[in-house]
């Protein structure tokens, strides 16, 4: 225990140091104490002496990734994942910090229910942000006390899972919002258009016989909120964007300097409605895998910085809640372990994006997303959360051994690029692949 | 017992049991050719001892009364043992799962289960679990396969060959898994199929399932010409449901004597029942000589006993 309070200090040598929000892509060196991050510096020119090194030549070393759309099932759906198995498989996926959402059961609408989630008892080991729910119960009717549950802990609100459909509603949570400087984050989905739904709607569903969600079901939500984030001057953040013209409205929003960010998630990047076969249920989730164009679109949004962030929508589920019917079983598949090999093998082996940008949308984005201080750079002075990873390393993924307590991913078996060598959180190492 | 091994295992069984009939479209050309082949040589009013000592499950999660006696009627004449399972009256209705039944059933000696089930692939899931012929007799909006064959045998039993065929087909297509399993087959055979119908039962994406097939929203324009007019069931809650006056629906669509006789002149009429006189088509043209309606389910016996033979391994 006394090893936790005092994390020492840590060299990090030799390693390609990328910190995009310091403007950093060089080989340096990187001196953590006390953890905070001491120096970064040229190889061998740090003054301070460690307790430990890492050498981490040949790796890439960047600010700790940032999740900012997890489940860790917390309270009352611990059979599924728990806030420790969660967050060590965030861990094991290079996240330093990540933020939970508040759909469990019960519904994570009060501060002592944040206050719960934060307690040491749950066993995280990296840095759990809740956010809480924007109204009572997720039922979309009263909104929940922002300002109590900022207080308690909570960085954001949402009733992701479903949308906060009414017009009224939604723009009461973006005025508190500017107020607060709080985010309201969206899970933009006209359930109005995707009753009884199962996948993407189109030639796939069709020929599947299965009901399909349309793109306009995204869109139409994204384009309310835009307006009333303008109107409102609130904070909106779209959550697992997923559709070609719901970037639309984002474009307009950030060009008329609306407050309006979003993120997307590995298997919009990766996958496409094609993949459904079989009726296999690991490929479904919500919002749907969705068409060839929609996430060609979506690579030029994360290219071009329209997206801000990748976040993974682990969704953990039990296998009797999957091995069912398609159109029965849970909504979601689990993704932190596989984010980052999915990330470079697809936006940079496939689609040439730079590491740099790819390390911008794991941890700089998402902190300036919650405008979580200290976070998101390997500046001095700031949290010593850090990811080191060999961009270069193949491997392959296998859902068995995964830190999560559920085994639903369409990635079992997939070979990936960029593999996680070491997850620092607090100057302390919490993952390392041997 | 062995099901809980199964369903812990983390990946389906790589491949679906030998003989399962889990829909059309991954068929080829040869293999329906061969079942209907096949079909024409089963005939219930000669019942051959083929299946005899065999257990045939009909694990029937929704209403029928065509397919099931059909296919209960197929398993008998071939000497088969048949076990009627429905949702209602079963641990289905207590909760159990799919698999759960699946296992259970496996383990009182089904040899083959026949579904019909309200979701799309749970025949699917059934056969990727459980290691006997799953035959899918209606997986929700998806397949409907015995009846695409059946279907096929009888206009073969009117028309030389499938090659060349205009066909249209009228209705709500978008909630039909017959007319699915009914592109995907005559699509393999070269057919020219029409789906005709307002947008909310004929998507434009209709056109997408199968080489050959076009929409339109005319009936004159899909039935002139046509070689086979096949008709589908209106559910009315379901024009209701997509807002569709039903006025409206028999003034467009309704299949009227003066209507067929744009078709060519023997042309014949199917339905995969139930029919409804009055809405999709009037009493003259159910009850006219062109009209295959009730051969459509005598046929089904022998088709289903060849899909039967076939499964449990009796084809010669």
């Amino acid at each position: 225990m006394s090893d936790r309070a005092k994390p020492g200090s840590l060299l990090i040598t030799g390693g390609h140091v990328i910190d995009p929000a310091a403007g950093i892509d060089a080989e340096l060196d990187l001196l953590l104490r006390d953890g905070r991050i001491a120096e970064v510096g040229l190889r061998k020119k740090l003054r301070g002496s460690a307790d430990e090194k890492f050498d981490a030549r040949g790796l890439v070393v960047a600010p700790g990734f940032i999740d900012l759309h997890v489940h860790l099932r917390e309270p009352g759906q611990s059979y599924k994942e728990t806030i420790a198995t969660g967050t060590a498989a965030a861990a094991a996926g290079g996240f330093t910090a990540v933020c939970c959402m508040p759909n469990t059961s019960p519904v994570v609408d009060s501060p002592e229910w944040v206050t719960w989630i934060q307690q040491p008892e749950r066993g995280a080991v990296v840095n759990v942000f809740p956010i809480a729910a924007a109204t009572r119960e997720s039922k979309g009717e009263t909104l929940t006390d922002f300002r109590s549950l900022q207080r308690a802990g909570a960085v954001g609100v949402t009733d992701d899972g479903k949308p906060v459909l009414s017009d009224e509603i939604m723009r009461q949570a973006l005025q508190l919002s500017s107020q607060l400087k709080f985010p309201v984050i969206q899970h933009a989905e006209d359930t109005r258009m995707t009753e009884h739904c199962s996948m993407n709607e189109g030639a796939t569903a069709f020929r599947l016989g299965l009901r399909g969600m349309p793109g306009a079901a995204e869109a139409a939500i994204v384009d309310r909120d835009v307006q009333l984030a303008q109107l409102t001057g609130g904070r909106l953040h779209v959550a697992h964007l997923s559709t070609a013209e719901a970037l639309k409205p984002i474009r307009r929003a950030k060009r008329g300097k609306v407050q309006v960010t979003c993120e997307v998630t590995p298997h919009h990047f990766t996958l496409t409605d094609e993949n459904v076969v079989d009726y296999d249920t690991n490929f479904k989730m919500n919002p749907p895998l969705r068409s060839a164009a929609d996430r060609e679109a979506i690579l030029v949004a994360l290219s071009d910085g329209t997206v801000d962030a990748i976040a993974t929508d682990h969704a953990p589920h039990a296998l009797h809640e999957k091995l069912v019917e398609f159109e029965r079983a849970a909504f979601g598949i689990t993704g932190l372990e596989t984010a980052l090999g999915l990330a470079i093998k697809q936006l940079h082996g496939a689609n040439k994006i730079s590491l740099r940008r790819i390390v911008e949308l794991f941890s700089t984005g998402p902190a300036r997303v919650l405008n979580l201080r200290g976070r998101g750079s390997l500046a001095a002075g700031n949290y010593a959360d850090v990811t080191i990873f060999d961009p270069k390393k193949r491997w392959m993924f296998h859902a068995a051994s995964s830190r999560s307590k559920s085994r639903n991913t369409p990635f079992h078996g997939w070979q990936l690029t960029g593999k996680v060598i070491a997850t620092i959180v607090g100057g302390r190492i919490v993952h390392r692949d041997d | 017992m062995a099901g809980w091994k199964k369903i812990n295992d983390l990946q389906p069984m790589a491949k679906y049991a030998r003989g399962s009939l889990l829909g059309i479209e991954p068929l080829d050309a040869e293999e329906i050719l061969s079942i209907l082949k096949l079909a024409r040589r089963m005939n219930p009013a000669r019942p051959r001892p083929l299946l005899r000592g065999k257990r045939v499950v009909l694990l029937f999660y929704e209403p029928s009364t065509r397919t099931r006696s059909s296919f209960e009627v197929a398993a008998k004449s071939l000497g088969a043992m048949t076990v009627l399972v429905q949702s209602s009256g079963s641990s289905i209705e207590k909760g159990e799962s799919l698999l759960d039944t699946g296992y259970t059933l496996r383990a009182v000696g089904a040899d083959a289960i026949v579904i019909r089930h309200p979701n799309a692939g749970a025949p699917h899931l059934m056969a990727s679990h459980i290691d006997v012929p799953v035959i899918n007799a209606g997986d929700g909006m998806h397949e409907h396969p015995s009846q695409a064959l059946l279907d096929a045998y009888t206009i073969l039993r009117h028309k030389k060959t499938l090659k060349g065929l205009q066909v249209a087909i009228i209705g709500d297509i978008y909630h039909s898994r017959v007319a699915r399993s009914a592109c995907f087959l005559l699509s393999k055979f070269g057919v020219r199929i029409t789906l005709c119908g307002p947008p909310e039962f004929v998507p434009e994406i209709a056109t997408t399932l199968a080489p050959g097939v076009r929409v339109t929203r005319h009936l004159e324009e899909a039935v002139r010409g046509a070689d086979v007019v096949m008709l589908l069931r209106v559910q009315k809650e379901r024009l209701a449901g997509r807002k569709i006056k039903l006025e409206d629906y028999i003034a467009r669509y309704q299949m009227t004597p003066a209507r067929l006789k744009l078709a060519k002149r023997d042309s014949i009429v199917m339905h995969p029942g139930p029919i409804i006189r009055g809405l999709e088509l009037t009493g003259e043209v159910a009850d006219s000589p062109q009209s295959v309606i009730v051969e459509e389910v005598r046929n089904g016996v022998p088709t289903r006993m060849a899909i039967l033979a076939r499964a449990l391994g009796k084809v010669r």
